[in-house]
């Protein structure tokens, strides 16, 4: 969202007051130094959103090399570089502090009913870092005309500390978007804790809080792991001291646990924000109260610690001991239990609702139907004897963005619709918003199944060339890429009319229970007049849609009959 | 708190210090590492307690939040240990 | 600091989310260092002897001698903050918490008397005579140098911090009623002081 650019001023329009200032579009120095958190919300948003749009480029250049098995469109170093581009810029500077760093800052204060985060400089202050980080990262592409970093985002050892690419650059960049991560998480929880308006007790947090929640406690505790880590890359590089070296009796494995200690927690900081989206998006357009409140809020925090405990299946075939592949197996299948959980708590929420198809409803339903194909396919990967087979495979990739693309991804559109009039006082074109998300789901779709079938086949990943028997299932990827770019294209082309010339939202369009939906469109910069004082849950609804359930006092008290 | 309890809780640790170098001296062996890293426990917990003032908070979030990292990291080298000795 | 019995609002009242905070950067903190006690825990247990061997290169005394000091500066500081808070005597505060920062001084002193040592036997990354030597030990010194120097970095950035207070207490900007940054720069201060509590036998006391 361009929101500060200054030639989109059009008198008879009125923007938000935190794109504004004194009536004119903000210049870019109110924003940089603005604390507030909607604005840093906003600050975060553009330039993640930039960068999901380079790395998207990135992963369309990728396709386009895979049309045929000799085509000479990239070179294999190239390639190299660029998926690991790909990568690393989707997985640190987009999908770990997407949700949590735009939505996260802009709603946590109003859905809690607080002023601001616990720490407002401070989070301004994570953002320079994470734009530092930025930087840092994108000089790696051009510094010293060595090029980027071509080692994959896991910079795996040895190899990392040999090749002459600008690894150090990558690593430091990652380093400090982790600091900017820690200090993020280490707000929100305070935020949390602290900042509740009166009445505002744990039970009655909405959902999406929990889910922010449970992701920050990881960022807080894991990121620290990938610091020293990408630290101990450096050091290797710079000073020798052996760790990751196995020419001095070093154990390249370790790197690996440390790396996945903190990579597999990383995948949780991404997705359970999304899910407590979607657990907030369910309730509304079902017209009803969430199943199992509880149970949604307490296996967020049952991911985020199992989830801490599984890194191993990323290393089935790396060489570990047998016993632990068979522990990590088990824990691995133990974090099925909480997400499944999640899955059918929305779906029976759908039970006997009054459903309203609505966009962000529709992303919710996708963000349900791609998260279980991931999630499904990951108990393949998940299984000793499968994951030989498909490890390293396409498989493994169209898994992967099954749960990253299909989850995140779909919670973080889910998200930009559902409270894209909050936000901006507008609305998008709903029947262009439908349009976009059929064709990004087909193309999503067509991309990715293939890939899990070309991986099922036996296409390994990060190759620039192939076998010709995977010509044409490859072909077929690379098209659905296209139609998937298509919908993305339509999606945020509708976004941005939406932004400058949409309709007038209402307050609360969707009828939301939340406290959000409780204030101005868009809202004013305190977002209370008055401190709100809380004596009901998020999902009571009292518009006489649904089953009238929600009416109760107490969400969390399930009607008996519906067990 | 006084002067002289911060005093004492200093006396403490120093005295924890002289008995841990006494025992590495004295070889114990393999349970050497157990004895000292025991030691080093009780005076973090003298520092945490006394000194970082979790004694004396309120509120049931600042007791927990110790023993919280040390259970994580406890779990991350003690899953770790399942690769290394079985290797 | 703070007796059970405050009656200051600051200790448990609006200080709370700062300090609140700061737990949870000091948290961040014991997981850095928790890589790294997992990486010395794997090789320890790989290269028993080896790590034994290296042990006994190091300096006990002086290993012995800068647990003192940060154990002291633990005292130092957190008498400096009581002095403050609860005793409201301003010149007091400021020597105790000078008296911290010379230990700091002091540990740092003390380190590079040790690390001079080791870089003269070639016992450190890189060196030659260090790389002839068995994996073990090379692996021994590495992370010798990297905890130690990771943990003196913290030392010296928790010197700068107390410098920060002690230039705002005479400056009169921390006062007996907002310690707050006071209390959250001792916290910090004390987590570098647990930190070499277990770096002090994992290195030099290996049997």
């Amino acid at each position: 969202m361009d929101a500060h650019s200054g030639d989109i001023a059009a008198p008879h329009h009125h923007f938000p007051w935190y794109t504004t200032s004194e009536g004119k579009p903000a210049g870019l120095r109110g924003f940089l130094t603005s604390t507030n958190h909607k604005r840093i919300g906003i600050l975060y948003m553009v330039p993640i959103l930039s960068f999901f749009t380079i790395a998207v480029i990135l992963g369309v250049l990728m396709r386009i090399q895979m049309l045929s098995p000799d085509s000479k469109f990239l070179t294999g170093t190239l390639y190299n570089q660029i998926f690991t581009l790909h990568g690393v810029i989707m997985v640190f500077l987009v999908v770990i502090p997407g949700i949590p760093t735009i939505f996260g800052n802009f709603f946590i204060p109003i859905l809690i009913g607080g002023k601001d985060m616990a720490f407002p400089r401070l989070n301004l202050f994570t953002w320079y870092l994470y734009m530092l980080g930025a930087v840092i990262l994108l000089v790696s592409i051009v510094a010293l005309g060595k090029g980027p970093a071509d080692t994959g985002w896991t910079f795996y050892v040895p190899y990392s500390l040999r090749t002459t690419v600008n690894v150090p650059f990558a690593v430091f960049g990652v380093f400090i978007l982790g600091m900017s991560s820690i200090l993020t998480g280490l707000n929100f929880v305070t935020t949390v804790h602290m900042e509740r308006a009166p009445g505002m007790k744990f039970s009655r947090l909405p959902l999406s809080i929990w889910g922010i929640y449970a992701t920050a406690w990881v960022q807080v505790l894991a990121t620290p792991v990938i610091g020293i880590t990408m630290v101990l890359i450096l050091v290797e590089r710079i000073f020798g001291i052996g760790v990751f070296d196995p020419t001095k009796g070093g154990d390249p494995l370790l790197y690996q646990h440390l790396f996945w200690i903190y990579s597999h927690p990383a995948v949780y900081i991404m997705i359970l924000p999304a899910m407590g989206i979607i657990s907030d998006i369910f309730p509304v357009f079902s017209r009803k109260n969430i199943f199992g409140y509880k149970t949604i809020a307490f296996s967020s925090l049952a991911i985020a610690s199992v989830g801490s405990l599984v890194w191993g299946h990323h290393m089935y075939v790396s060489g570990q001991s047998d016993t632990a592949g068979w522990i990590f197996s088990l824990l691995t299948f133990l974090v099925a239990v909480p997400s499944a959980i999640k899955v059918f708590n929305w779906v029976a929420t759908l039970y006997k609702g009054s459903i309203r198809m609505d966009a962000p409803f529709l992303y919710a339903l996708g963000f349900i139907a791609l998260f279980s194909i991931g999630g499904l396919t990951g108990l393949i990967l998940g299984a000793l004897s499968t994951d030989v087979h498909t490890h390293d495979t396409y498989f493994v990739v169209g898994h992967f963005h099954y749960v990253i693309f299909g989850g995140m991804g779909f919670g973080l559109f889910a998200a930009l619709h559902y409270w894209f009039p909050k936000m901006w006082g507008r609305m998008y074109n709903e029947k262009t918003a439908v349009v976009a998300f059929i064709i990004l789901f087909v193309g999503f779709n067509v991309f990715y199944m293939t890939m899990l079938i070309l991986g099922w086949a036996g296409m390994p990943r990060r190759y620039y060339s192939y076998l010709p028997q995977f010509t044409d299932l490859q072909r077929i990827a690379t098209y659905g890429s296209w139609i998937m770019v298509g919908g993305l294209a339509l999606m945020f082309g509708n976004l941005l009319h939406g932004f400058l010339r949409g309709k007038k939202a209402a307050d609360n369009p969707w009828g939301g229970a939340t406290l959000e939906w409780q204030i101005p469109s868009p809202p004013a910069e305190h977002s209370f007049t008055e401190t709100p004082v809380i004596t009901r849950g998020p999902y009571v609804f009292t518009d006489g849609n649904g089953d009238g359930h929600g009416k109760k006092e107490e969400h969390e008290q399930q009607p008996q009959h519906k067990r | 708190m006084t002067y002289p309890r911060y005093v004492f809780v200093w006396v403490a640790l120093v005295v924890l210090t002289a008995i841990t170098v006494t025992t590495a001296s004295l070889n114990f062996g393999r349970v050497g590492i157990l004895i000292v890293l025991a030691i080093a426990a009780v005076k973090s917990t003298l520092v945490l307690l006394y000194f970082m003032n979790l004694l004396f908070e309120k509120r049931l979030m600042f007791k927990i939040l110790v023993p919280i990292a040390i259970g994580v990291l406890t779990i991350f080298i003690a899953l770790t240990y399942t690769d290394v000795l079985y290797r | 600091m703070s007796s059970s019995h405050s009656t200051s609002a600051d200790i448990q009242g609006e200080g709370v989310r700062a300090r609140l905070g700061l737990w949870l950067f000091l948290l961040s903190e014991i997981l850095l260092f928790g890589g790294m006690f997992l990486l010395y825990a794997m090789y320890r247990y790989k290269y028993a002897p080896d790590f034994h061997a290296g042990s006994q290169e190091l300096s006990r005394f002086d290993g012995t001698l800068n647990t003192i000091v940060l154990l002291t500066s633990s005292l130092t500081v957190v008498v400096a903050l009581h002095s403050l808070h609860v005793k409201h005597n301003v010149r007091r505060t400021a020597i105790f918490l000078a008296a911290t920062i010379a230990l700091g001084l002091t540990f740092l002193v003390v380190k590079s008397f040790e690390w001079t040592a080791k870089f003269e036997h070639g016992l450190y990354p890189g060196a030659k005579f260090l790389l002839s030597q068995s994996h073990g030990l090379i692996l021994f010194f590495g992370l010798y140098f990297t905890m130690t120097g990771l943990h003196a970095l913290h030392v010296m950035v928790g010197m700068g911090v107390l410098s920060g207070v002690l230039n705002f207490v005479l400056r009169g900007k921390i006062t007996p009623d907002h310690v707050t940054i006071m209390e959250n720069g001792a916290l910090y201060w004390h987590l570098v002081d647990i930190i070499w509590i277990f770096l002090f036998p994992l290195f030099y006391l290996i049997t």
